[in-house]
């Protein structure tokens, strides 16, 4: 497996404050990676500093080019797509046309200047691919919270981006709709790679094929679910310092641990 | 007539009306409207004040585009819409003169003659060219300065602000090559044509009509194609269309000198309809007015900001003619009530009524 994403020294500082402090990190082409840590652990800030949104030293390479400096248009015409906690859609536009626009970064003047005759094949597959076909005309505003985030995954894959970072994607979901997403990051991973920021542990333990744990802005540990589950240092930063049951840290970190 | 049949007449009406031909027929009743009935109707004189009120909505267009559909609160259209007149009024004053005369008003402030920059417009081709591009090519500069540096909301509504202040101010300023305070008039003829004879002005009325129209079409293509949507969605969510691989300062530049040339050609043709152009018609409080004008009609609308821009300035003529200090109560009224209680302007009426009238016939009736 090819490597997708190299982080080498990333490191993002806000007023001598170290947010992201020196993270070396890999991602495999077609990887669905899980960025977990506590609150302020810098893991929305680093995929902030990979999309060009803060400022960072270091390097971050992605398929072999280099990220950091590059405006954030340019960022997301290389392939770099990402998601905001808050689901950004164009809330007075429909599904079709929040995802002819995110399909349409290449597109020429004249293009521009006509209208939609026909619905891009991309975007008829993107719909697809999230569930919302039907919903191809309703204006966004009113879709409910996570067929947002599912019309944000779509605008993603219509944009053809090859890495999708997702920030809390499944934050205020339903149990049903956390599965929905879940599936739908298992079926589009393999062909992209995928790198979730998340909170949430069920979630994480369902669906990660890799994990990586920041803790105040260095890479803690790094593993497979079981791996990360199984490291004294996270139970350490998510529990506190000292010796813990079995029973605790299978409440706060999974079932995996107790076995 | 009996209430069914009127209850009929009422529904094919609006069936038409939200038919997809709405647009075509809403384009053909305002040819109609312009090209047959004005000039049958009115005096000459009315229909030289309609020809001006044309010219303003052109201004109007452009605001609607670049506001309602981008989000750009521009309060300098005025400086777009004035270099268009002062382009025009110069060639005008130049040709009048005489091949290598001096015009009457520089001559009596100063005997420099006439300066180095005002030379290339004794040419009625460089004039028209001048006209179509330089307004648009400033937009443009001040455009990406301003967008790439992430300006917008109030800020760029201040800083379009200052900037037709300081115009009208440069303006005022200069006299003896301006016309300072009092402008340019007295035009006599206009590409050869004397500005006295009734048909050459019924004639100019009709180039304004033709050119509105055309900006309309102009403007809807723009609204309804790719383009259009991206600009809503940069109005909505800059952000987000950046992380998409857009320059949304791009997007909103194009508008923004769409924009501009369509308030340079308003002026440029306001100048011979009008016969005079002063620092007053192109400073803040023109700019604003025009822009009252578009939140009245209906700013993400097509037609409202037409329509806004004609009944405001037909208000403006009529109520001052009346009572001349009570007009500017007035309007800051009409904005207040179009703010407070219709922000969708005038136009967002027929798009309540096309609501109410998509709900069961049924319960209308009973």
């Amino acid at each position: 497996m090819t490597d997708d994403l190299v982080l080498a020294g990333l490191t993002v500082r806000f007023d001598g404050f170290t947010a992201v402090d020196h993270v070396d990190l890999t991602v495999a082409a077609g990887d669905l990676r899980f960025l977990i840590g506590p609150n302020g652990a810098g893991k929305t800030t680093l995929i902030d500093a990979v999309s060009g949104l803060v400022p960072a030293e270091g390097s971050a390479l992605f398929r072999g080019e280099e990220l950091l400096g590059r405006a954030v248009h340019r960022i997301a015409r290389a392939g770099v797509g990402r998601t905001f906690q808050t689901a950004t859609v164009f809330e007075e536009l429909t599904v079709l046309q929040n995802l002819d626009i995110a399909a349409g970064a290449g597109r020429s003047a004249w293009t521009l200047l006509r209208r939609r005759r026909e619905t891009p094949p991309a975007v008829v597959e993107a719909m697809a691919t999230v569930g919302l076909t039907e919903l191809a005309d309703t204006p966004a505003g009113t879709l409910a919270h996570g067929q947002k985030q599912w019309l944000e995954i779509g605008m993603l894959l219509v944009q053809d981006a090859h890495l999708l970072m997702l920030d809390e994607p499944v934050a205020g979901m339903s149990a049903e709709e956390k599965d929905e997403t879940g599936r739908l990051l298992q079926r589009i991973s393999g062909d992209r790679t995928v790198l979730v920021v998340e909170h949430d542990m069920d979630f994480m333990r369902s669906f990660a094929r890799s994990v990586t744990v920041l803790h105040a802005g260095r890479i803690l540990s790094q593993g497979s679910v079981a791996d990360v589950q199984g490291d004294p240092k996270v139970q350490e930063v998510y529990l506190g310092p000292g010796q813990h049951t079995a029973e605790e840290a299978a409440i706060v970190l999974g079932e995996d641990v107790a076995s | 007539m009996t209430a069914a049949t009127r209850v009929t007449a009422a529904t094919r009406v609006t069936a038409l009306l939200r038919s997809r031909y709405a647009v075509g027929l809403g384009f053909l009743a305002a040819a109609v409207l312009l090209f047959a009935v004005a000039p049958l109707l009115l005096s000459g004189f009315r229909l030289g004040q309609l020809g001006r009120y044309l010219c303003l909505a052109m201004v109007a267009v452009g605001i609607g585009l670049a506001w309602g559909r981008g989000g750009m609160l521009t309060l300098g259209q005025g400086v777009f819409f004035g270099i268009g007149a002062y382009l025009m009024a110069m060639h005008l004053s130049l040709a009048d003169a005489g091949p290598g005369g001096t015009p009457a008003f520089m001559t009596l402030i100063s005997s420099d003659g006439v300066p180095w920059w005002w030379e290339p417009f004794r040419s009625g081709t460089v004039t028209v060219l001048a006209i179509l591009v330089l307004p648009a090519l400033l937009a443009t500069v001040l455009g990406l300065a301003t967008f790439r540096r992430r300006v917008r909301g109030a800020y760029f509504a201040i800083l379009s602000q200052a900037l037709a202040a300081a115009f009208a101010i440069l303006l005022v300023g200069n006299p003896a090559t301006t016309g300072g305070s009092t402008g340019l008039n007295n035009f006599v003829g206009f590409f050869g044509f004397a500005l006295r004879d009734p048909v050459n002005r019924q004639m100019l009325y009709f180039i304004a009509a033709g050119v509105l129209l055309l900006m309309l079409v102009v403007a809807r293509q723009l609204m309804v194609s790719r383009y259009g949507e991206l600009l809503v969605a940069c109005r909505d969510s800059e952000e987000r269309v950046r992380f998409l691989g857009y320059d949304p300062a791009t997007v909103k530049t194009v508008a923004f000198a769409v924009a501009a040339l369509m308030a340079g050609v308003g002026g440029a043709l306001f100048v011979p309809i009008v016969g005079i152009i002063s620092p007053n018609d192109v400073g803040v409080v023109p700019s604003i007015a025009l822009l009252i004008g578009v939140a009245i009609g209906g700013r993400t609308t097509l037609a409202g900001p037409v329509l806004g821009a004609i009944v405001v300035a037909w208000a403006a003529t009529t109520l001052s003619e009346q009572f001349p200090s009570g007009w500017t109560y007035a309007q800051g009224l009409m904005f207040m009530l179009v703010v407070a209680f219709l922000p969708g302007g005038i136009a967002s009426l027929v798009t309540l009524r096309r609501r109410r009238s998509a709900t069961p016939a049924v319960g209308r009736t009973a």
